[in-house]
């Protein structure tokens, strides 16, 4: 049973991000995981290593893809050639739903290759929902859009970044794939309570939640994936899946990679919660007994 | 670049784009900060401050220069891991300085870190005073690495059936070469020099855009530059894994010469002094290893 209209994947349970360093260990060992989460950019290729890799997982696993590079937020238009790249591999992974971020990181065709932070104005989100909508009209997939850790605010922003997500995804009637570390990271970088952001945002939309290591620095903090997720952050995914249900979760680590097992340890530390909020959603055992007569 | 105070149209968010994107691309000073002042000589704080705000701990200048920051980082780290020959012929600092100079004149236009190299063979060429006195070798170098790239994921196009070589008249028959197959003339042996160099297998890191608190400095091991010596190889893939294969002189400008879109009879007739079986054993080995597909006009 679906814990909102945008999380039809309710029990898809906990995934890690497939690394190239765990590449062997997950072929040669077939561990049990619930689900691999691919960066598509590293498989928008022609042919080689990495599609054999794809394959290979694929026999085995549930794939969930994850774009880096859509930028939704770029004022320029969808980028048809990337976009059809793109559904050839929506095509090969048979992928549930496909997540990018809520950013931009190009202009007239050059490439930051980053995840920057909007201005969070009117004009952008509806220029942002546009793209959303074209793209899931041509991809024919859900969408999540996920928002991002940043360390700029603008003088033209309208509103919060929170009223700013709830804006694009209303217009673009499309799903939230929550990274609960970006937001404790916007949080201390900005100075706003975690908590009024998982309040704020329409819980019904939430598909898919990101959890993640960060870097502290004296000034600011840095969202660097490379060290086990920290409790702050793991206290917000709780309050988080208590306020959208229980829902697809993965952990991100992509710097200083250890183990198979040590990353999937620590994304399975996120069960712990889940079972509190299973918990305190299900009725008591005479609310049960009784609606069951 | 001024920017509207309020944000109502696509073209005002263009705008704001634009300037922040060429805030981000410009090169770092040499101490790895934003440069002081913008491109029409106004103080880079200002410039910062007129669409940045600043916080209680970080200025303006400061919160873009973390963006900045993390932009040539992460851009140098991906050269780096994709041109680790060229870094051990010219020594970090002038790779860096070459690598630097290069993204100025060429930022990516790719939505794919992996091709951020392509154009750097053309860079070198035509800025020699980067890499002399070693400019032919890391001409060499960068078109052996850009090789080895398009043999790790370039398209393959289906296999020619031996028979179909068998039967063909040779005076008609085209051939394809595959895609990911390059083969170069060079007048070093950088494959020796690029083998010494790597430490890892061929495959890439993947993509993430995470970013990175500094660039790493130190992938590549200094081995002696390579002494000249006119070579032919071929940097191809075969089940799935990366390979040099040297070549004749004369296999060489068979395969040249097909890839040209001559026939068969044409690509044999550019060698002298080759036994025919020599060249039949060249193009059963070339079948084998399945270079050899239908041919496609451009």
């Amino acid at each position: 049973m679906p814990a909102n209209p945008f999380n039809a994947f309710t029990d898809y349970g906990i995934g890690i991000g497939l690394r190239v360093p765990h590449y062997r260990h997950i072929l040669e060992k077939k561990p049990v995981v619930d689900w691999f989460e691919i960066i598509s950019e590293n498989f928008m290729v022609d042919g080689g290593r990495p599609l054999e890799v794809l394959d290979q997982i694929l026999e085995q696993y549930r794939v969930v893809q994850h774009g880096v590079s859509m930028y939704f937020g770029s004022a320029d238009p969808v980028d048809r050639v990337h976009l059809k790249k793109l559904k050839t591999l929506v095509k090969r992974t048979n992928t549930p739903w496909l997540s990018d971020h809520l950013c931009w990181g190009s202009v007239d065709g050059t490439y930051t290759h980053d995840l920057l932070p909007m201005p969070y104005t009117f004009a952008a989100a509806k220029r942002t929902a546009q793209k959303i909508r074209q793209v899931r009209d041509y991809l024919e997939v859900p969408i999540c859009v996920e928002n991002v850790s940043s360390y700029a605010e603008f003088h033209v922003s309208e509103m919060t970044e929170w009223e700013f997500l709830t804006e694009v995804v209303e217009r673009a009637d499309c799903g939230i794939l929550l990274d609960v570390n970006n937001i404790y990271v916007s949080s201390k970088n900005h100075s706003f309570n975690p908590y009024d952001y998982v309040n704020g945002i329409p819980h019904h939309r939430v598909g898919q939640i990101h959890v993640a290591g960060h870097t502290k620095f004296e000034k600011y903090i840095l969202d660097t994936h490379d060290h086990p997720v920290l409790d702050p952050v793991w206290k917000l995914y709780a309050h988080a899946t208590r306020l959208c249900g229980v829902t697809a979760t993965l952990l991100e680590w992509d710097d200083k990679i250890p183990s198979f097992q040590e990353v999937h340890d620590e994304a399975l530390k996120a069960n712990e919660f889940i079972d509190g909020a299973r918990a305190a959603k299900k009725p008591p055992a005479r609310a049960t007994a009784a609606a069951s007569r | 670049m001024k920017l509207p105070s309020r944000q109502r149209t696509t073209r005002d968010l263009k705008s704001f784009q634009r300037l922040m994107t060429a805030a981000l691309v410009r090169p770092l000073s040499p101490s790895d900060r934003l440069q002081s002042r913008w491109t029409d000589g106004r103080s880079m704080h200002k410039v910062a401050a007129s669409f940045i705000k600043p916080n209680d701990r970080l200025t303006s200048f400061e919160r873009l220069e973390i963006y900045a920051r993390c932009y040539w980082f992460r851009l140098l780290d991906c050269l780096y891991a994709d041109c680790p020959g060229l870094c051990a012929l010219l020594g970090e600092k002038k790779f860096l300085r070459l690598a630097e100079a290069y993204l100025a004149k060429y930022p990516s236009r790719s939505f794919t870190l992996r091709n951020l190299p392509r154009r750097l063979e053309k860079f070198i060429r035509t800025e020699p005073r980067l890499t002399a006195p070693h400019t032919a070798l890391a001409l060499d170098v960068a078109r052996f690495e850009w090789a080895q790239t398009i043999a790790f994921d370039g398209p393959s196009a289906p296999l020619l059936a031996p028979e179909r070589l068998a039967s063909a008249n040779p005076t008609r028959l085209r051939l394809g070469l595959q895609p990911y197959l390059s083969v170069l003339a060079l007048d070093y042996a950088v494959d020796d020099f690029v083998i010494a160099v790597k430490k890892d297998g061929a495959m890439r890191t993947d993509a993430s855009n995470t970013p990175d608190a500094a660039p790493h400095a130190a992938r590549f091991r200094r081995v002696p530059t390579p002494e000249r010596e006119r070579i032919y190889v071929a940097v191809h893939r075969h089940d799935n894994m990366l390979y040099y294969k040297r070549l004749e002189p004369a296999a060489y400008r068979i395969l040249r010469t097909l890839r040209a879109g001559r026939t068969v009879a044409q690509a044999v007739g550019t060698v002298r002094g080759i036994t025919p079986g020599q060249i039949q054993n060249w193009f059963k080995n070339w079948t084998e290893l399945g270079w050899l597909c239908a041919y496609r006009a451009k």
